[in-house]
């Protein structure tokens, strides 16, 4: 049950900053290196993710009592399959064009581990309306991770963000090859870890001093 | 006497595999093969006339898949005893997909042959092979196409792990492709629910790990105490969802997939011994505070993907 010093908010937060999926828990990382040479490209998978997630939640929160514990993981892996086949076939007809650009990444949604995990950790033991919340905010967590390195990658790649000219050159051109998703995720981990460094070892000192 | 079955066995393969490889479609033409990058090869039961082929004109020469695209031809050659046809394209062909060339009105010492449609397709073994090779270097499903991350990330911290993982998982993957193929090409296609394949894959791997789990705790359960807690773990890697997507897309059939899961299997395993071999020496080296973990793993992968950039490009047979 939920407790009541949780508020919303803080759900909605705690996948955007504590648990993001991509730099917190480092879960599901192949569309965050495979296919985040723009922003486009990480806010279309973003959707999708948050489509899915969203709709798994809430199928599992309205069921949770009829499922049994266990076989309650082969539940929601197929409940996550019928709406990834959902997204998968609206992708394909009504955007063609960026169905395309996420090539098999979007049938993969099914084995990103972080929905099945929020469904387990979240959605089974909680009303429908928090999972609601818990299942945006992770969402909107893992399209805000995607951008941000799609960002970055396209930023110094090509000079661009969505599409439109910012630098009017192009820095480096490393950041479009492929590979360099690897390179931008490690780099803004690093980032992420000494900025948390910097801030304890701040904390300590106030504390001490 | 084991030893001679299995040779029995392996020349009827050979034979029956040799047949599939060289039918045509036409009485009159032999055999039809690529060569180099750009030159088509047709062989003819008898002499053609030389007026006939300098007609290239005619010739409609095309990938099976998009008929509307025609291929240009550039020139074309006739061998001295005039029964072999050497086609040079204006472009690089394409050769990992079947082409269809359309001869029309082959004339043979002034009499007509009627019109030719064959198709021309790379070499049924050399095909398997290229499938086997690509699968573990020039497609490296880890470094090149960047899937079954999790997983790879997870379990690289020792040598022994990785390389329990690596075995496991190629085991698996097979077993689970060639139970997806007999389930994609005789259920889900001949009812025409190709739709529902994301579905089928996915419960028929965590079926076929959960098998193996069963069968491998009452056959061996040595084994089983080495390799069991690696089961749990694959069923959350993309790899083993993507290549029955993979075979179901790109239409392979029964050895072809075989050569597609073993590939994608062994490229996995070598991934993850390289990746462990690394681990285990940063784990002593002095490394900055905030790149400790994760981020240095990500770096060092992202190395390796610029050295199997190296393969890309690279075409067997």
């Amino acid at each position: 049950m939920i407790e009541n010093n949780k508020s919303y908010s803080n759900i909605f937060l705690n996948g955007i900053l504590n648990e993001n999926p991509i730099f917190r828990l480092a879960l599901s990382m192949c569309p965050a290196v495979g296919i985040s040479t723009n922003v486009m490209n990480g806010l279309l998978m973003g959707i999708a993710v948050l489509f899915v997630q969203f709709c798994s939640s809430l199928t599992i929160s309205l069921v949770k009592n009829f499922i049994h514990p266990r076989i309650r993981i082969p539940t929601y892996t197929l409940t996550i399959a019928t709406w990834v086949t959902v997204t998968d076939l609206v992708l394909a007809a009504f955007f063609p064009v960026a169905y395309k650009s996420l090539g098999i990444f979007v049938r993969l949604i099914v084995v990103f581990c972080f929905i099945t995990m929020r469904l387990d950790v979240f959605a089974r033991k909680n009303p429908v309306f928090p999972s609601l919340v818990d299942a945006v905010g992770m969402g909107f967590g893992f399209m805000l991770g995607m951008m941000a390195i799609g960002g970055v990658r396209e930023l110094m790649g090509m000079g661009t963000l969505l599409g439109y000219d910012i630098l009017g050159f192009r820095p480096l051109l490393f950041f479009v090859l492929p590979c360099s998703g690897f390179f931008v995720v490690g780099f803004m981990m690093a980032i992420f870890n000494y900025t948390e460094i910097i801030y304890n070892r701040r904390k300590r000192a106030r504390s001490v001093a | 006497m084991t030893k001679s079955t299995l040779i029995r066995w392996f020349i009827c393969i050979c034979i029956l595999l040799g047949c599939t490889a060289c039918k045509t479609e036409h009485r009159f033409v032999k055999r039809t093969e690529f060569k180099k990058t750009n030159i088509i090869v047709i062989c003819f039961a008898g002499q053609v006339d030389e007026s006939w082929a300098n007609n290239f004109k005619s010739f409609r020469i095309n990938e099976l898949q998009d008929p509307d695209i025609q291929l240009k031809v550039d020139r074309v050659e006739l061998s001295k005893d005039k029964r072999t046809l050497k086609i040079f394209m204006k472009d690089p062909l394409n050769k990992s997909n079947p082409h269809q060339v359309a001869l029309p009105d082959i004339m043979s010492e002034g009499k007509s042959q009627g019109t030719a449609m064959v198709s021309v397709k790379k070499l049924y073994w050399g095909n398997l092979i290229s499938i086997l090779i690509g699968a573990m270097f020039i497609y490296n499903y880890v470094f090149v196409k960047y899937l079954g991350l999790c997983v790879y990330l997870g379990v690289t911290q020792k040598k022994s792990t990785a390389i329990g993982m690596g075995f496991t998982f190629t085991i698996v993957i097979i077993f689970s492709t060639s139970i997806s193929w007999f389930l994609y090409q005789y259920i889900l296609k001949p009812y025409q629910i190709e739709f529902l394949q994301i579905i089928v894959f996915i419960g028929l791997v965590s079926l076929t790990v959960q098998a193996v789990d069963t069968i491998l705790r009452k056959v061996n359960p040595i084994l089983f105490k080495e390799f069991g807690v690696y089961l749990v773990l694959i069923i959350s890697s993309c790899l083993i969802l993507a290549v029955p997507l993979i075979m179901a897309a790109q239409n392979y059939d029964f050895f072809e997939s075989l050569m597609l899961s073993s590939g994608a299997g062994l490229g996995f395993f070598i991934a993850l011994f390289l990746m462990s071999c690394v681990r285990e020496r940063i784990d002593l080296a002095p490394i900055p505070e905030s790149y400790r973990g994760m981020p240095i793993a990500f770096i060092v992968s992202g190395l390796f993907a610029l050295s199997f950039m190296g393969f890309s490009g690279m075409s067997i047979f």
